[in-house]
């Protein structure tokens, strides 16, 4: 190696470990782009992915839900606040129940199947969950804490976002706004 | 002594009724394939986001629940590694997959060694040929003057 190239190679070494380092850090980041044009009311499409359905060997996608009204609700069995909004988000589903407009739909996140089992028997919910085993659902989403609730009208198109635990007051509004949509 | 034919039969059937739920009891409680702490310390609490054997929270008991539970159904560790997967996803091994991004856990660590190693190797031998060990100068011994020379040379005199 001529003496000259070492402070090459050692720069294009170092450049390439920061190049790395950024791309992890920005690849692991928060992502805000739903929440930003949610926002804007430049409401995007909901991402969507067929996941087994819990206690099932069906799986179903948003796209199962096409013309409808889908209150997307992401959950595990160990998460404290997600006992809180159970109540509010079966309150919703029965009222998207009876009026025929919809549905709520959990996701369930690293969560075994038999504890999710016992948080639906415990909060006696009625609604459907999927389970998205490998977080990719999540990822898309830009879910990092849970609990998460994306309102979704019938064009598929995210209305309202709420990161952190839902009362029945986001909840009314979000599906009016999704259903005037 | 002598032990009449109906005795051995009845010594017989006794055995037998005392050996039969023994096996089956010994069939039951099967050697376990591995343990709970075998299989803790290569996972990870996927709420906590630390090895399993470090911690602490309400879910981590929740894990060691199902792993003890699936050692206690005969399961092997690899086969407990695949159901613990199958249940939280990839995030749930200690070891990442070796696929997309993940490949820069193993991949760069590996570089930096062999890097650091051929570097060393060229450029240790060029900055020794460039800074070749110095002899000893003459003019770093002490110079005596002539009283401590006549004084070393009567102590030395004195040991001969």
């Amino acid at each position: 190696m001529k003496r000259s190239a070492v402070p090459f190679v050692a720069i294009l070494a170092v450049a390439a470990l920061v190049g790395l380092l950024v791309y992890g850090v920005a690849a692991r980041g928060e992502d805000k782009t739903i929440d930003e044009a949610v926002a804007k009311q430049d409401y995007p499409q909901a991402p969507s992915r067929a996941l087994p359905v819990l206690g099932s060997d069906a799986t179903a996608s948003l796209e199962d839900y096409e013309g409808q009204v889908v209150v997307l609700n992401f959950w595990a069995s160990w998460c404290d606040p997600c006992k809180d909004e159970a109540p509010v988000l079966e309150a919703a589903q029965k009222r998207l129940e009876e009026s025929g407009d919809g549905t709520v739909l959990g996701v369930t996140y690293r969560d075994a199947t038999s504890d999710s089992k016992d948080f639906i028997e415990e909060f006696g919910l009625t609604y459907p969950s999927v389970r998205d085993v490998d977080g990719k659902l999540a990822e898309d989403y830009g879910t990092r804490a849970l609990p998460e609730t994306f309102v979704i009208d019938r064009q598929g198109r995210i209305v309202a976002v709420s990161r952190g635990t839902v009362d029945q007051g986001f909840i009314d509004a979000a599906i009016d706004k999704a259903l005037a949509t | 002594m002598t032990a009449t034919p109906r005795a051995l039969l009845v010594l017989l059937v006794a055995l037998l009724a005392l050996a039969v739920p023994a096996a089956a009891a010994s069939a039951q409680t099967a050697e376990p394939k591995t343990t709970l702490s075998d299989v803790e310390d290569e996972v990870m609490c996927v709420v906590c986001g630390v090895a399993l054997n470090l911690a602490e929270a309400p879910q981590a008991d929740r894990q060691r629940a199902l792993i003890q539970d699936l050692i206690d159904q005969g399961l092997t560790k690899e086969q407990i590694k695949t159901e613990l997967v199958a249940e939280y996803g990839d995030q749930v091994l200690a070891d990442p997959p070796s696929e997309g991004f993940n490949v820069a856990a193993w991949l760069v660590p590996l570089l930096l060694v062999v890097g650091l190693g051929t570097a060393a190797a060229i450029l240790l031998p060029r900055w020794r040929r460039r800074n070749p060990p110095q002899p000893a100068a003459a003019d770093d011994v002490p110079v005596l003057d002539d009283a401590d020379a006549r004084r070393l040379d009567e102590d030395l005199a004195r040991y001969r």
